[in-house]
């Protein structure tokens, strides 16, 4: 009996740690698809692309995951790459000697206040993080048409030294995609080996519980935010580099991209359940995807559809494969309750 | 058994502690030793919980002083208790079902590695070590979702054994074991006890009590009633004790003409939650239902109505076989259920009298689909007089009715449905005295209507004066049945404590 125990909890450990291979496998049977049928699918021309429009959305959702994983949700995200990509890219116009790290930095700055502003919101004024950014969503959406006035960022007004930097490569990996495998990596390690990192968990799991066991709740929620923003922030950088040329309406509906890879990528909306590498994966698998179906003249209907469908399909997987486990254990507990009465009573 | 009889390692003194108006502990005294487990027993809403929460730092007195050897303490947080060496573990274990075992363990204050990381393989160790020094079959790394009730008590225990706990609060920790998992729990305990750790165990099972308690305390309505030796004091001497008061309120419960059978429960189960229960209601009758809090009264009720499943029995209905499947399905055989949440199961705030008193019978108010609002009033006007709703008229927003008219709202809502039986859940709780007696004589006024009606309270004068018999529930099973003229105070309270009778 203790064997089949043991090897019932290895399963149900092993389930609960590997949400990620299931979008792994589905990331490369979608690879493997688009590689027999899309003849330019496999260059590398090809996979630059794919790597560049993955960087931006995978930067974002690093931040966008530690807030999901403390049961909240940050809408906003689109609408601070707007405002910090066009901020910084506008900065960056009228002064051309600005270096590129400068240009970076105040890109962040804004990113970061918007997210403390969210933070506050969700904690200090107990607004549900659903509505607050939805609120700031079309706030600082507002901020950036008020600080553009109508007008654009074009790309002959940016420095050349700028327009080069998303060009760039490191060993043969675009700037913009090195950039965003950094904050995952980054993020990944935070949320493994720091204490406010775990307690991110730990809040999404079960707030009470945590409130009880001595977390201070509202300064991580006011954290992840102000993570979120700072890395949407970085994103609207990112976003004003790989266009060279920032719009009032720049990263409008990006928090859709965002959410989408963060939810198929297994983080749970419901918070305590998620891996920086899940939403990494989501957000690859989706790119795959859009690229795989433009290459194959797929029409738009389909593709927005199908990412529809990924998210339906890994959620419902997700919830079937956890409430069949938690069935399963619950089962077995019973049986063996009824064993070891009728060993009592036998005795 | 020799009982340590030093100094106490923390002292409560004059405690008192009130929310909103309600009196929950007033002037408390409260001697825990180490090396001394102390029961902590008393009625449904004694004070137990609040006196708990008042030591582990979650609530903070009104009045009185909190003494830790011998020096006085403000626990102002959880922190401040856990610095202390105060752990508490709690009737639902409060786990972080995502997380692994050693880091529920050490939630909120994991062992740092170099630069302040987490470290991993050291929590992992010691978590393993204290686990081991448990006997548990299972192991740091486990997912806690994994985990049965017992394991995870066993896993509340383990908490408190990592942070070397001095004093440990036992709140209900085997309402949801087994006898064997008890028996393990116990184990523990009693080597906690002789480790030096003060414990303090609070349990609705007697002969728990009876079993592992060195010493009793006995709350009643949030006062000290007595401690005591727990070999001094038979199982009956405490349900005296606990109970011990006049039945100072009065209940009208007037003479009715009880009928046939309307409603019947044979062998009602749900696994895990309530088994074989089986009782029977008449029209012009009021069943009680008594039991503690977490006896399942409710939970039979609500799959009774359909709200939760169930998984074996039979349900009657005016002689004809019931399955209940959904509230709508209830409803349409005239079984109504007023719930116990009323403000959040039971009434839409924002609406007004008319419209929460039609809310169950609109399709009968309308015509091809529009609702013909004159219908509505009229519904409203007629509840509103017979059930003596102060409210000015049937538009009036149900927010601004006081609890005892609100309350009439909900039974008005279930009375239009013109149901044959009615289950009240609590109808009295959060009611204002005035406005209960209201309420009480419109329930009896509905058994003399002919209704066929089972009353859930847990306030036991209220069962007792009200009911034409009552069924005791205890954890899940019926232990008693008894008419009005043989319940007293002490045979409810001991059928639903379990305590033995014979003592």
């Amino acid at each position: 009996m203790t064997a089949a125990r043991l090897s019932l909890q290895t399963v149900a450990t092993a389930a609960f740690r590997l949400r990620e291979l299931g979008i792994a496998i589905a990331l490369l049977v979608a690879i493997a698809i688009f590689a027999v049928q899309a003849e330019s699918f496999m260059t590398v021309g090809n996979w630059r692309n794919i790597s560049v429009s993955v960087a931006v959305v995978l930067a974002v959702a690093v931040g966008q995951t530690m807030v999901v994983l403390t049961r909240n949700i940050d809408l906003s995200v689109g609408s601070i790459v707007g405002l910090s990509a066009f901020i910084s890219a506008d900065t960056l116009s009228t002064h051309h000697g600005l270096p590129i790290a400068g240009v970076a930095a105040i890109a962040v700055a804004v990113g970061i206040a918007c997210g403390l502003f969210n933070g506050l919101l969700v904690t200090v004024g107990r607004v549900p993080a659903i509505i607050a950014t939805l609120g700031t969503l079309y706030i600082f959406r507002g901020l950036v048409h008020e600080v553009s006035g109508g007008t654009q960022v074009l790309a002959f007004e940016l420095p050349a030294s700028f327009k080069a930097f998303a060009l760039r490569e490191v060993l043969g990996i675009p700037a913009l995609a090195v950039i965003a495998i950094a904050v995952a990596v980054l993020g990944a390690a935070m949320l493994r080996w720091t204490h406010w990192g775990r307690d991110f968990y730990a809040i999404g799991s079960n707030p009470e519980a945590a409130r009880l066991a001595g977390i201070p709740v509202a300064r991580r929620v006011l954290l992840a935010f102000t993570i979120s923003g700072g890395l949407a922030g970085l994103g609207g950088f990112m976003f004003a580099a790989r266009f060279a040329g920032v719009s009032a309406s720049s990263g409008s509906g990006f928090e859709f991209d965002v959410i989408s890879a963060v939810v198929i990528g297994g983080v749970n909306v419901f918070g305590g359940v998620g891996t920086v590498l899940g939403a990494a994966l989501g957000a690859l698998l989706i790119a795959v995807i859009e690229n795989g179906f433009t290459l194959l003249k797929i029409n738009e209907f389909w593709k927005t559809a199908f990412q529809g469908f990924a998210i339906v399909t890994a959620v419902t997987v997700d919830a079937l494969v956890t409430r069949r486990i938690q069935e399963a254990l619950r089962q077995r507990r019973r049986r063996e309750a009824r064993d070891a009465a009728r060993a009592e009573a036998s005795a | 058994m020799s009982v340590p009889t030093g100094p106490p390692l923390v002292e409560l003194r004059g405690v008192s502690r009130s929310f909103g108006g309600v009196q929950a502990l007033s002037d408390v005294d409260l001697r825990l030793r180490a090396g001394e487990v102390h029961a902590l027993v008393g009625e449904n809403g004694a004070g137990k919980s609040t006196l708990i929460k008042v030591l582990t730092g979650v609530h903070q007195p009104d009045a009185g002083q909190i003494v830790f050897e011998g020096e006085e303490q403000r626990i102002g947080s959880v922190h401040a208790a856990q610095a202390l060496g105060i752990a508490a573990m709690y009737q639902e274990p409060s786990v972080f079902l995502d997380l692994s075992v050693a880091e529920n363990i050490y939630a909120g204050r994991r062992p740092r590695g170099p630069l302040g990381s987490v470290d991993w393989s050291r929590m992992n160790a010691e978590a393993g070590a204290v686990l081991a020094e448990l006997g548990v079959d299972f192991g740091p790394e486990a997912p806690v979702r994994g985990l049965g009730v017992a394991d995870r008590q066993l896993l509340e225990i383990a908490k408190a054994l990592s942070v070397n706990a001095r004093v440990l609060i036992m709140d209900e920790p085997t309402s949801a074991l087994s006898p064997r998992e008890v028996e393990n729990l116990f184990q523990v305990t009693r080597r906690l006890r002789d480790q030096g750790v003060a414990i303090a165990f609070v349990s609705h099972r007697l002969e728990e009590v009876n079993e592992i308690a060195d010493v009793v305390t006995v709350l009643r309505d949030g006062r000290h009633v007595a401690t005591q030796r727990a070999s001094d004091l038979t199982q009956a001497e405490i349900v005296r004790l606990m109970v011990g008061r006049s039945l100072d309120t009065l209940f009208p419960k007037e003479e009715t003409e009880i009928r046939d059978v309307a409603l019947e429960l044979r062998g009602f189960t749900r696994h895990g939650v309530f088994s074989g229960v089986s009782f029977a209601v008449r029209r012009g009758e009021i069943l009680g239902l008594a039991g503690l809090v977490g006896a399942g009264r409710t939970e039979v009720a609500r799959s009774l109505f359909g709200i939760d499943p169930y998984d074996s029995g039979d349900v009657l209905l005016g002689g004809k076989p019931f399955r209940p499947r959904s509230p709508r399905a209830a409803l349409r055989r005239g079984l109504a259920y007023l719930p116990e949440d009323r403000l959040g199961q039971g009434l839409v705030q924002l609406m007004s009298v008319a419209a929460n008193c039609s809310m169950a019978v609109l399709p009968r108010l309308t015509r091809g689909g529009v609702l013909r609002p004159w219908l509505e009033r009229r519904l409203a006007r007629r509840f509103i007089e017979q059930l003596r709703i102060r409210a000015y008229s049937p538009g009036q927003v149900v927010q601004t009715l006081s609890g005892g008219n609100q309350q009439k709202v909900v039974l008005a809502k279930w009375l239009a449905a013109e149901p044959g039986v009615l289950i009240l859940d609590e109808p009295t709780r959060g009611v204002d005295v005035g406005a209960k007696a209201d309420v009480h004589l419109t329930i009896s006024q509905l058994a003399a209507r002919g209704l066929a009606i089972v009353l859930i309270s847990s306030e036991l004068p209220e069962v007792l004066g009200m009911s034409d018999r009552i069924v005791v529930l205890r954890e899940g099973r019926v232990t008693a049945e008894l008419d009005r003229s043989a319940a007293t105070s002490e045979r409810v309270m001991e059928a639903a404590l379990g305590a033995a009778t014979a003592a």
